[in-house]
């Protein structure tokens, strides 16, 4: 995306965005645990004007069969957005777009998921994306930590992610919608907060070394915002509002 | 003890320092992991963290309440609220002189018939083989099942027994837990089978808290006077 003209004001003189954000600020974000009683875990994250709802079945058995694993078991992804989730009716067959997300995530959660102990099974991911708003994987992985947590799949540690990106020549955090279409960059970053590392790199845009090191940095910093959301989401579903103990 | 108890999130740090981990933990370097929403317990050599979601896996020696799915000339299966299904081989129940041109094994256990069984042998290479040849095991002719979460199991049990003595005392049923989460009560009166019933949900869905023993006591003599 090389920077599209447009009468967009993108960052004004003051540094605010085009929605009234500062260059460091996410969106509101809302994170829930829970909710859907027939899934053995699920959450649903509103990521400013994104509204994303994940279930996840598992341990159970494969099918088909030819795909278990007598090794390990096996994890699989499906991200798919509802007709209504974009202003022009997207068909609900999964696009070339939603196919690659579903693996993407799928290889973000990876190296989360301890699935060695239950040989021969699944763990079914589904996303569905009520509604679009920009940002869309990363909202849509970090939701999905929180909804493997619930089912109580052995995890290494949660997964949070959250994008950076360059508009107006500036690093900012969280691209939205708006930002996506006519910015310069746009980076999206999942990171594992204990263990420090990251499983989700993509970057669509051009950026000099310099502005991919302060954009990694921020996406991580923003991370650990959605981090301690996803904690808290847990904390209330287990321990009551109270929290830590 | 309190003080090394904790409520802890997949990847929160446990401890430091030279402890055993046992379950649901990992260590990476010195930290030692939890793995599981839980709480944690460190004792004098080892770290483990009690999970407080997460479906049954299958371990030796367990009592687990079965629902038959179906059969084979020479076997069952049965429904273990696993992602395992569990093998009921037709000797177990026939004997040693067990044929399977002449027996018919849907004369004993039908589909969807309930079965107490225990885990007999189980591990990573296959499904676990169940058991139905011990005192106390065997089809389930009356009672109401009650679904809780297998881990809250431990809890619906109480301190050396205390919690599920409290129940059967005020309410004079009978209960039958599987450590699958599967319960069998059953209860000549009525109004105890209801009681013992509301009991263990309310055990399912209150489980985190502390004196529960003491609410569940409350609400059984409560409903009895009025």
């Amino acid at each position: 995306m090389g920077g599209r003209e447009s009468e967009l004001v993108l960052l004004d003189e003051n540094g605010i965005r085009c929605d009234g954000r500062k260059v460091d600020e996410p969106r509101r974000i809302m994170i829930k645990a829970g909710g859907l009683k027939n899934a053995d875990g699920s959450a649903y994250i509103e990521f400013g004007d994104n509204k994303i709802l994940v279930g996840v079945f598992g341990p159970r058995d494969v099918h088909p069969k030819h795909m278990s694993n007598t090794d390990t078991g096996i994890l699989r992804v499906r991200y798919h957005m509802e007709p209504f989730s974009v202003s022009e009716r997207k068909n609900p067959a999964p696009s070339r777009r939603e196919i690659e997300i579903s693996k993407v995530i799928k290889e973000a959660l990876q190296p989360a998921v301890i699935l060695d102990k239950f040989p021969r099974t699944a763990v079914d991911v589904f996303i569905e994306v009520l509604q679009a708003d920009g940002g869309t994987r990363c909202a849509a992985l970090s939701a999905a930590s929180v909804a493997l947590a619930d089912a109580g799949i052995p995890m290494r540690d949660m997964v949070a992610a959250c994008a950076a990106g360059k508009v107006a020549d500036t690093v900012v955090l969280d691209v939205n919608n708006e930002e996506d279409q006519a910015g310069q960059a746009d980076m999206p970053i999942g990171y594992m907060p204990n263990l420090k590392k990251i499983t989700l790199l993509q970057l669509d845009g051009v950026l000099t070394p310099e502005e991919y090191k302060k954009c990694i940095e921020t996406g991580i910093i923003g991370c650990k915002i959605v981090y301690d959301l996803q904690k808290k989401a847990l904390h209330d579903k287990y321990f009551g509002s109270g929290g830590e103990q | 003890m309190d003080n090394r108890r904790k409520y802890v999130i997949p990847g929160d740090v446990v401890t430091t320092g030279p402890y055993r981990p046992e379950q649901n933990v990992i260590l990476e370097g010195s930290k030692i992991i939890a793995t599981t929403v839980g709480i944690s317990e460190i004792y004098d050599d080892s770290v483990k963290v009690i999970p407080l979601t997460g479906k049954y896996i299958p371990k030796i020696n367990d009592l687990v309440i079965g629902k038959v799915i179906s059969h084979s000339s020479l076997s069952w299966e049965l429904d273990i609220n696993s992602c395992y299904v569990g093998f009921l081989p037709a000797q177990d129940v026939f004997g040693r002189d067990f044929s399977a041109h002449a027996d018919d094994l849907s004369s004993k256990l039908k589909t969807g018939d309930l079965v107490a069984a225990r885990i007999a042998n189980f591990d990573r290479t296959r499904d676990p083989l169940v058991t139905i040849s011990d005192r106390d095991l065997g089809k389930i002719d009356t009672g109401d099942l009650v679904k809780i979460s297998s881990s809250k199991v431990p809890r619906l049990i109480g301190k050396r027994g205390t919690m599920i003595q409290t129940i059967e005392m005020a309410t004079n049923a009978a209960i039958t837990i599987g450590q699958n989460g599967w319960v069998v009560v059953s209860c000549e009166n009525p109004e105890g089978l209801l009681k013992a019933k509301k009991a263990i949900q309310m055990v399912d869905e209150q489980a985190h808290i502390a004196n529960l023993t003491d609410q569940i006591k409350e609400m059984l003599e409560s409903k009895g006077e009025s």
